[in-house]
């Protein structure tokens, strides 16, 4: 009997998301604020509410964060990190502080408490590089000239995330000043030594992890990130972290096959973090932070920009370009929603979860908007100009 | 010519180059082998004016396109734009006394005034063989000169 309700909940769940994700396709928008009103629908309180097998559910997301991050770091290599890090450090600062601050401020004045602001502030800090990178390839923008400069900017949030969620978890985790102190900085270290042996030792990990099958690969690599993640959480450096840090250590010989084989599960197991986020969140929630996830809407839009046009500036890009890099950076996704996820879990103010929904809500189906109109505004700019300088002469 | 390299975290590399001309052309190479053909847009040079998606076959197709069989097609096309110039491919068959020899050996240019400029061997083109190259029964020897140089080199190339 049990088995039963669970198939066909769990069934009910996941062939509704195969729905939605259709639906987000359709309309060329990024599924995950889909599966969020998924969640919200189905969760206490919603239109639908569906008693989920919860323990499923929880482990199933669980796995999905991993997924998520190992993936991310699937995508590159260490000396790919370093590399962007020496070229674009001061644009990577500029971005963080630019666009994390005003949501910590945010936080603050909305009464989280200081851990609740520096929530906030990776919340708002990051833009999400898997809505980014296919509005690029959707639009056809890979080979425009701006567009190292916006991958290099993703790929540097990607980094700084590494360092901030286990400072996060460190003091989400801790109860006094002092033993947040000591946590943060045995998550840095245990972060310094995994950074290590991913550039001198990555090799030896892709050696051990791919001998056999391609289902023997599958098997290692998804155990191995799970035993790596599961270690990293007793350490206090947060289980996303360590999946990245696996992942940017196998980024070397690995990345095609192990991205063929788990591409799918990821797909799948984040696809159950949003929708279980969204269950955890109890829609009538929602109104009361509307107004200031719109006023975050708002400043995020403008610091991104303005990250954009600073990064493609530098790059010698010319003005159209400047703000086609801004639009493509404004959605924000995924890693709002894991930090968002990370904060209530360890209990705090419930209405940051809220927040965090509104404002990826918004964010991840305004991104690709603004940034298909930064095609034609460049267009009509770049007309303009020539007009001047016909008319100057 | 400069053939820019740029790396592109997370989906591969792109190489692009002005042409004499001012126009920028480029490809993506993603990891998963598919190119993307890239035209830069005139009025927007950090801009793409057409961007065409290839998987591994097409690209392979129009590298081959764009560059093998080059050799050939100049031959034909050399044929059409010199009047008094024969270009001719001739096959060097079983009985010839120049299978298993050198190119020098037939000294066909001293004795003929034309000139050997490809060896085509089983659908390979060998362009400008040196003279060290030995011939094998089925090879088609192209031959440039006047029309009764290409025809003394076939018969040469018969009977000695």
């Amino acid at each position: 009997m049990h088995t039963a309700a669970l198939l066909i909940e769990l069934g009910a769940v996941i062939f509704g998301l195969g729905l939605v994700g259709r639906l987000a396709g359709r309309l060329g928008i990024s599924p995950v604020p889909l599966y969020l009103l998924a969640g919200l629908a189905f969760g206490a309180g919603g239109v639908f509410p569906l008693n989920a097998p919860e323990g499923f559910l929880d482990a199933a997301s669980e796995i999905g964060v991993v997924m998520l991050l190992l993936l991310l770091g699937l995508e590159y290599s260490a000396g790919d990190l370093l590399g962007n890090l020496r070229r674009q450090a001061p644009v990577g600062v500029l971005d963080l502080l630019l666009n994390g601050l005003p949501g910590a401020a945010f936080g603050l004045l909305l009464g989280f408490g200081p851990i609740g602001a520096l929530a906030m502030f990776g919340i708002t800090a990051v833009s999400s590089s898997g809505i980014v990178a296919k509005v690029l390839a959707d639009l056809g923008r890979l080979g425009n000239r701006e567009t190292p400069a916006v991958l290099g900017i993703l790929v540097l949030e990607d980094l700084g995330m590494a360092v901030y969620l286990p400072v996060l978890t460190a003091v989400l985790a801790a109860s006094g000043v002092w033993e947040a102190t000591g946590s943060v900085l045995i998550a840095l270290a245990c972060l310094a030594v995994a950074l290590v042996v991913a550039l001198r030792w990555g090799h030896v990990i892709s050696k051990f992890v791919s001998a056999g099958s391609s289902e023997v690969t599958l098997l290692r690599v998804l155990g191995l990130a799970l035993l790596v993640a599961g270690v990293a959480e007793q350490l206090h450096v947060s289980a996303a972290v360590g999946a990245f840090l696996l992942g940017i250590s196998l980024s070397n010989d690995l990345e095609e096959e192990a991205h063929h084989r788990l591409e799918p599960l990821r797909d799948l197991f984040a696809a159950v973090f949003f929708v279980s986020f969204g269950l955890s969140t109890d829609p009538s929630s929602l109104p009361p932070v509307l107004l200031p996830a719109l006023g975050l809407v708002v400043v995020g839009v403008g610091t991104k920009l303005v990250t954009g046009w600073v990064a493609a500036k530098r790059a010698g890009i010319a003005v159209p370009g400047r703000v086609r890099a801004g639009a493509a950076l404004i959605p924000r996704g995924e890693f709002s929603i894991v930090i968002a996820g990370l904060a209530t879990a360890a209990g705090v103010d419930p209405r940051l979860a809220a927040l965090a929904a509104a404002y990826v809500l918004v964010m991840a189906v305004l991104g690709p908007v603004l940034a298909r109109f930064a095609d034609p505004w460049a267009r009509a700019y770049v007309r303009r100009q020539r007009e001047k300088a016909v008319t100057a002469r | 010519m400069d053939l820019e390299e740029t790396k592109l975290p997370g989906v591969g590399l792109r190489h692009d180059f002005t042409t004499a001309r001012g126009r920028r052309i480029g490809v993506i190479s993603t990891r998963g082998g598919e190119r993307e053909l890239l035209v830069y847009s005139q009025d927007d040079p950090d801009a793409c004016h057409a961007v065409i998606d290839l998987d591994g076959d097409e690209a392979e197709v129009l590298a081959e396109l764009l560059g093998q069989p080059r050799v050939i097609e100049r031959l034909a096309r050399l044929r059409e734009q010199i009047e008094g110039l024969a270009t001719e491919g001739i096959y060097l068959e079983d009985g010839s006394p120049y299978v298993g020899r050198t190119l020098g050996d037939a000294a066909i240019r001293s004795r003929t005034g034309a000139s050997v400029v490809a060896l085509v061997r089983n659908g390979e083109v060998v362009p400008s063989p040196v003279p060290s190259q030995q011939f094998r029964s089925g090879d088609k020897i192209v031959v440039v000169g006047t029309q009764e140089g290409v025809r003394a080199t076939a018969e040469l190339l018969h009977n000695g």
